[in-house]
């Protein structure tokens, strides 16, 4: 085993992340009736837009400070104020996040101080609007992302009276997975206040009346009660203390924590449920235990056709955790594990499973995909499995790659992937099989030929 | 005037009527307004990226670089080296200390690994805020390797779209600027291409147009361009511009350098396509050529003319809103859709001048909205206020436009399939039947 920084390069060659704003802009997309502003040059959210628009394909709308040179030398926050003005006036939202970018945070803009500010100068709710520093040198979107929702609960959470529903913290996972989890917790009786909550927003039915703010998203009101709730439970075990806002509720409020990995794969959706039932004494109903067996009686059917498969992981930190042990249960070999975030944790975390794997393998952290690619020809992998970024290593490697992540933009249906859930792993698990079947099928009657035939 | 939610975007919208107003435009977007338009770093990238064997390195934090990889439909009949992403991908520790060292060695580490004859530096708004000087360190190490390193002044902040297009410009006349002492001999009936990316393929069917007319292509700024013949670039005897918006500049420039005379030139639609082909016969001014193309014109014609005809009798009377980056494009999509028997309702660009705005207007019939730098609040409602039954544009416009009902055209860089000349006439109108008539509309 190893296990490599790629930091210290001078040269990121294809990059495997994105930056922090754009975390924050999808952890904000997930909250009732919210608009967002980034406070930059124009230019970062028009990018930003587009990139979410093509993985869920549909209208993704945030606002820009659109600073030009004069913002940039003498600040921004006429340009800040002026434009929380003009988005209001159009979307009329009961939630503002702003988000500030490389330039805003190098010219040194407080927009914390800007914020309160406004809302004085305005006579607006001191609760109207969220400032968070997301600088895009500061961390990848995941970083961006969960530090957003942080802040968004320290701002809005209120001493409550205590109540019995919990707290379900989410990493950026597809809507299709979302609707996954809000079944489970349904079917398991359990009141839940489930954040950021994107399933509709950006992933809404079509319907003829068109809503410039989409509707859905986890209601303000109940965020503001996230602090009176039994526990919190946030599928984020990658995530550092100051990012947390699971942390922050046990913190100020003492809400019970419990971190977990994404329910993917049996052993980590097992653990979920179990977690459940510890924290609500509710047991595990009839309809999920036959998912259950469904999905072993599928990982037996398809044992021998997985054990062909040495794959490469790449992506966020917690969806390459769960799509690696998810890997493991079903003895498709993890060979390089990928992200583009600077993460300590997932390292010392999968090290022991993967240990146990009996082979060697390489985890790569902050990298970019140049390095992925050398490193899955060295260590023979035969499948990627992560975003559309992936389709790099099929062109000029031939590695055939399955999609799960963020973002998937070369294909339809990325907000429509569903990998949680015992049902859900069923349908990842088929996935993988699948293409390594067609893998097979595709080749074997010539590399046999090539091999015995021909000599 | 129109009623808008936005005082300020007042100016930028009107309603065509018998009085002529002006549009205000080519200005920076309104804060909060939602604009669809990128960056000045995105325009000189748009340029820039499909001079393919050029290693294009982007100075700032990853985002940049991360949002464009490889996002652009332009093809190559040789290297592939443009479709990678490289970033210096500044770190906190860069921002506060500069980042020129960071530079310095990632333009070492590229040329080492991929030995390219030429490398861009594209300053992001960053870099633009921390003053690393680009023009120095490319200046030195440019020096030490002996091959061209062209910084691109590219950060956000400094203007919109335009201005990026005119930072790639101004570096890709330092590129073709002929070594002192070095002669510059024209060559007959020898053109270059300004304004067209070798989207799907494009360049190559113009190219190949230009050679059944008895002309040659030069080189084409910068559709499958490369190092060698970019360096030839003013060997040409006319320049033909076609996206003028990002290429005006450059052929102005150009013409009062080396005075090679410039002409405007479409190939989106019919219309345009036959006129432009016209246009560059009557400048060459060669009977044989004339002939040729006028033969040319015949064969295609008759080729395309019925299919078109076809596809027109189904979308008679429809109607159409069109969003799109710049002014020629819009203009000749006017004159596209009339062929298909479709009015345009609303019209707008990103990037258009008063001179596009002028032509749309003479172009358009009354009550038509024409509006500049529009969001998607403003698409929406004029969209629907007008009774569009189709929407162009981009990725961005292309969800809204579905979630309104409305069918769509993708008219954007990263389309898989060419839209120019004869062919892409035929690729337009098939495009426009597929969505506009599609069997799903009678469910929604
Ligand atoms: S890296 Fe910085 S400048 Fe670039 S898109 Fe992200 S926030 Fe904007
Ligand atoms: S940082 Fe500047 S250059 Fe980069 S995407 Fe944003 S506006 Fe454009």
């Amino acid at each position: 085993m190893s296990e490599t920084n790629t930091h210290f390069r001078n040269v990121n060659e294809n990059p495997c992340n994105m930056c922090m704003p754009m975390g924050g802009i999808l952890a904000l997309k997930g909250i009732e009736k919210t608009m967002v502003i980034i406070h930059g040059s124009q230019g970062c959210s028009t990018y930003m837009r587009r990139h979410i628009s093509e993985h869920f394909n549909e209208p993704v709308d945030v606002a820009s400070s659109s600073l030009n040179e004069k913002g940039t030398v003498y600040g921004g926050e006429e340009n800040l104020k002026k434009g929380l003005d003009n988005l209001r006036k159009v979307y009329h939202p009961d939630f503002i996040g702003i988000l500030t970018t490389c330039l805003a945070e190098t010219i040194g803009e407080d927009i914390e101080r800007i914020a309160q500010e406004y809302v004085r100068e305005r006579d607006l709710s001191q609760d109207l609007v969220v400032a968070v520093p997301t600088p895009g040198y500061g961390g990848t979107h995941t970083e961006g992302y969960f530090l957003t929702i942080r802040r968004i609960v320290a701002k809005l959470a209120k001493k409550t009276q205590k109540h019995s529903r919990i707290n379900v913290i989410i990493p950026n996972i597809s809507p299709a997975d979302i609707r996954e989890l809000k079944r489970i917790l349904s079917l398991m009786d359990i009141g839940y206040i489930l954040l950021p909550d994107f399933s509709d927003t950006l992933d809404a039915p079509y319907s003829r009346l068109y809503r410039k703010i989409p509707e859905g998203g986890t209601p303000l009101a109940h965020i503001k009660a996230m602090s009176g709730a039994m526990a919190t439970v946030e599928l984020g075990i990658t995530v550092d203390d100051s990012l947390s806002a699971g942390k922050y509720l046990e913190d100020e409020y003492g809400v019970p924590l419990y971190r977990l990995p994404l329910p993917m794969g049996i052993e980590n959706t097992d653990l979920f449920l179990k977690t459940l039932g510890e924290i609500t004494g509710k047991g595990v109903p009839k309809v999920l235990e036959l998912e259950r067996g469904r999905l072993l009686d599928s990982m037996i059917d398809s044992h021998k056709y997985n054990f062909q498969g040495r794959c490469a992981v790449f992506g966020e930190t917690e969806l390459v955790y769960a799509i690696s042990t998810t890997c493991l249960e079903n003895g498709i070999f993890p060979a390089v594990i990928a992200t583009g975030s600077r993460n300590e944790r997932l390292g010392a975390l999968l090290a022991k499973s993967l240990q146990e794997g009996g082979s060697n393998y390489v985890l790569l952290n902050d990298t970019d995909f140049a390095h992925i690619r050398e490193q899955c020809k060295i260590m023979k992998v035969n499948l990627a499995i992560g975003s559309s970024e992936g389709r790099y290593l099929t062109e000029r490697e031939g590695i055939p790659l399955v999609r799960v992540g963020f973002p998937v933009h070369d294909q339809v249906g990325g907000q429509r992937i569903l990998s949680l859930g015992y049902q859900g792993t069923m349908a990842f698990l088929d996935r993988i099989t699948n293409t390594l079947l067609d893998n097979k099928h595709q080749n074997y009657r010539s590399s046999l030929y090539r091999k015995y035939f021909v000599g | 005037m129109l009623d808008l939610a936005i005082e300020e975007r007042k100016d930028f919208v009107y309603t065509k009527s018998k009085q002529r107003k002006a549009l205000k435009c080519d200005t920076d977007s309104i804060s909060g307004a939602v604009s669809q338009r990128a960056c000045v770093y995105c325009g000189a990238r748009v340029v820039l990226n499909p001079i393919t064997d050029a290693v294009h390195l982007v100075h700032g934090s990853i985002g940049c670089a991360s949002y464009t990889w490889d996002i652009r439909g332009s093809l190559s009949s040789g290297s592939e080296l443009y479709r990678n992403s490289f970033s210096t991908d500044l770190k906190e520790q860069d921002v506060i200390f500069g980042g020129e060292k960071k530079l310095t060695k990632a333009i070492e580490e590229l040329v080492q690994k991929y030995r390219p004859r030429l490398v861009f530096v594209y300053s992001t708004c960053v870099v633009g805020v921390i003053g690393d000087d680009l023009e120095a360190v490319c200046r030195a190490m440019a020096a030490k390797h002996n091959i061209e390193i062209i910084p691109v002044q590219s950060s956000g902040f400094v203007g919109n779209k335009s201005m990026g297009y005119r930072a790639a410009c101004d570096s890709l006349l330092r590129l073709i600027e002929p070594r002192r002492g070095q002669k510059i001999v024209k060559r007959k009936n020898c053109l270059n291409l300004m304004g067209d990316f070798n989207l799907a393929g494009e360049t190559w069917i113009i190219k190949e147009y230009l050679n059944r007319m008895g002309l040659a292509l030069n080189v084409a700024f910068t559709g499958d361009a490369k190092y060698e013949t970019l360096k030839t670039a003013t060997q040409a005897s006319l320049n033909i511009v076609q996206c003028a918006g990002s290429m005006m500049y450059l052929a102005k420039k150009f013409e009062e350098k080396y005075g090679t005379p410039f002409l405007r030139v479409s190939f989106v639609g019919i219309e345009d396509t036959v006129e432009s082909l016209r246009r560059i016969a009557k400048a060459i001014n060669d009977q044989e050529v004339y002939e040729k193309t006028e033969e040319l014109i015949a064969v295609e014609m008759e080729k395309t003319i019925p299919v078109i005809q076809e596809y027109g009798k189904a979308l008679q009377g429809k109607k159409a809103a069109v969003y799109v980056g710049g002014g020629f494009k819009a203009i000749s999509l006017i004159k596209q859709f009339k062929e298909l028997g479709i009015e345009v309702v609303m019209i707008g660009t990103q990037t258009g001048g008063p001179e596009d705005y002028a032509a749309i207007n003479d172009l358009v019939e009354e009550g038509t909205v024409i509006l500049d730098d529009a969001n998607p609040a403003e698409i929406e409602r004029f969209t629907l206020e007008k009774g569009a039954h189709l929407l162009v544009g981009g990725v961005k416009e292309r969800p809204l436009a579905y979630k309104l009902g409305l069918a769509f055209i993708d008219h954007n860089h990263d389309r898989k399939h060419p839209l120019c000349g004869f062919d892409g006439a035929v690729n337009f109108a098939r495009e426009v039947y597929s969505t506009v008539c599609s069997p799903v509309w009678k469910y929604v």
